[in-house]
């Protein structure tokens, strides 16, 4: 089963969820970072990452020698990543989505390809945690091809716990799809509502079923519980706001290690989801 | 005329509420929501939509069945795996290269325009603000975000106006660049927490990597205040102006309740008095 955590907004407490819940369960399991702008999770669980892997993605390689200058690289390209200024064919590498179609159409088969980093792939082991992240180079613009790499590292079978990143586009797309089971996290505040309300609407459009967790649930005010009867989305976990565990949070140290009493908590959580996901056909 | 980015790298630091705040401080200034992803700053602002206009961009592929011959062509080219047994296109998948359409011997595959979203030209009981809402699942926010901040720019041309006031995305990715270049100042709101020094460090070396001067400010500070002075030591070594802190507040969350910003629900909060020094120091290192 894949469990997929989400949030819409950023800081409503989608890492803490997400590594917590990791944390607390007994059986094996694969923990993959997709937040990979901004990959947090390695903080809480500690794991020890390996070496580094570049992830990279094809981008053209033009043969000079073989080049006769027609132009069908660029007119094929959606992207602007390749166009013939004067006497030269000039790739743009960061706007090229590796397509291939240049490649493919050109008639003097006088591109190739080279790979062009993303950023890196890290794996560590935290106890029964098998834990994956990527981590986006600084100034890379393309996220999702960097999480769908991240994505490949997991095995088909057993448990895959995936935090994902913000927003509703295309980087939490790639985090979501082929998801059994989406945990929505937010918090009871307009923002949180606002930002909650895209986050099912993507939800909806992938047709998963999912759930919600409401952070914070004591500050603000009760439209997000409205909000999540009026759309029949199960309410499966409540935490209220406690300075102690925001300041545990601070320093790195996951809830469940701080206050123990929390375990119960995410196992039955996790029972919760078991029991939404099989309830709408997803297998255990 | 000057623009001020405000991002944070992690979300949820406090970035739109302190916008939302510099809002009702700063004079004769544009406002952009350029967190298009989740704009949030519309729910504090109370915008009157003045102009709204649909957002195209990118394409989608389309098999049309009638003239499909299920030859296999497209499926063996696109390397999106977007293409279904049954030669139908999942549109989510579907990056919107053109390979299939280019190639299809029988001219089977439409490639309409994308409706990607709305942009917004509002009024505000602060001033003009440009805000966006992406559509959901749909890519190109670094385009949308380009487009907020052109829009602000001409405003503020037009109205002969000196300040736009960004509240930009969140993390290091494309919104991130979009929203950055060529803008005055950068301000990252950060949070004294492994994860805000973390996702701040990652913002700061963006903001180097294209030359944007940065500034930070902690957030909630109190809650950690050992976290804080380690993200403010980080910056003073890497030449990032340091502003002041300010408390973790429930203003903050209450203001936001009702639609205000912390300067209307209660001007005498401690939140508002170093919001207020955090904008004069803003102002002063921009020349405002």
């Amino acid at each position: 089963m894949i469990i997929s955590v989400a949030s819409g907004k950023g800081g409503t407490g989608k890492t803490t969820i997400a590594t917590n819940l990791a944390l607390s369960l007994d059986d094996p399991l694969v923990f993959l970072d997709c937040d990979v702008e901004e990959p947090n999770a390695h903080l809480f669980l500690q794991a020890d990452l390996g070496r580094p892997e570049i992830a990279t993605t094809p981008v053209p390689l033009v043969d000079e020698n073989k080049c006769t200058l027609c132009g069908k690289c660029g007119e094929i390209c959606q992207f602007k990543a390749i166009i013939v200024i004067g006497e030269t064919v000039l790739p743009f590498e960061e706007l090229c989505h590796s397509c291939g179609g240049c490649m493919e159409v050109c008639p003097e088969d006088a591109i190739s390809e080279k790979p062009r980093e993303l950023g890196v792939i890290e794996e560590g082991r935290q106890n029964g945690i098998r834990f994956i992240h990527g981590r986006l180079r600084i100034g890379e613009a393309m996220a999702p091809p960097l999480i769908k790499k991240v994505r490949a590292k997991a095995p088909v079978d057993g448990l895959t716990i995936i935090d994902a990143p913000p927003g509703t586009s295309c980087p939490v797309i790639a985090a979501m799809k082929g998801a059994d089971f989406i945990l929505l996290v937010t918090e009871p505040t307009p923002f949180g509502l606002h930002d909650l309300k895209l986050a099912v609407g993507a939800v909806r459009v992938l047709g998963i079923p999912c759930g919600l967790v409401i952070n914070r649930s004591d500050l603000g005010d009760r439209k997000v519980y409205e909000y999540a009867q009026e759309e029949g989305i199960p309410i499966l976990m409540e935490i209220p706001f406690e300075r102690k565990i925001a300041e545990a949070y601070s320093r790195g140290v996951p809830v469940v290690e701080a206050f123990p009493e929390w375990k119960e908590r995410f196992v039955r959580l996790y029972q919760d989801i078991q029991d939404a996901a099989v309830g709408k056909g997803v297998p255990a | 005329m000057k623009e001020l980015v405000v991002i944070s790298g992690k979300g949820g630091t406090g970035k739109t509420s302190l916008v939302a705040a510099f809002a009702a401080l700063a004079k004769d200034k544009v406002l952009a929501d350029a967190d298009v992803d989740a704009a949030d700053l519309h729910l504090i602002l109370d915008p009157h939509v003045e102009e709204s206009h649909g957002f195209e961009s990118g394409r989608t592929a389309v098999i049309v069945p009638e003239r499909c011959t299920q030859c296999g062509l497209c499926r063996d080219l696109c390397r999106f795996d977007a293409i279904s047994e049954t030669f139908e296109v999942d549109p989510i998948d579907c990056e919107g290269c053109g390979v299939c359409v280019y190639f299809c011997p029988e001219k089977a595959v439409d490639f309409p325009l994308n409706r990607c979203g709305d942009w917004f030209v509002s009024d505000t009981r602060f001033g003009p603000l440009v805000h966006a809402r992406l559509g959901i699942a749909e890519e190109n926010s670094g385009k949308l975000v380009t487009l907020v901040r052109q829009e602000a720019k001409k405003i503020a041309e037009e109205k002969n106006l000196g300040l736009i006031l960004t509240d930009g995305p969140p993390g290091v990715g494309c919104p991130v660049i979009a929203a950055i270049g060529g803008a005055a100042g950068l301000l990252i709101v950060t949070e004294p927490t492994v994860s805000g020094r973390h996702d701040m460090m990652r913002v700061t070396q963006l903001a180097a990597h294209f030359g944007v001067p940065a500034m930070v400010c902690v957030n909630k500070f109190d809650l950690n205040v050992e976290q804080a002075e380690g993200i403010e030591a980080f910056a003073r070594e890497n030449g990032i102006k340091v502003l002041d802190r300010v408390p973790f507040d429930p203003v903050f969350t209450r203001s936001m309740v009702v639609g205000q910003t912390i300067l209307e629900y209660d001007e005498r909060s401690e939140a508002v008095e170093s919001v207020r020094s955090i904008w004069n120091q803003c102002s002063e290192v921009l020349g405002l």
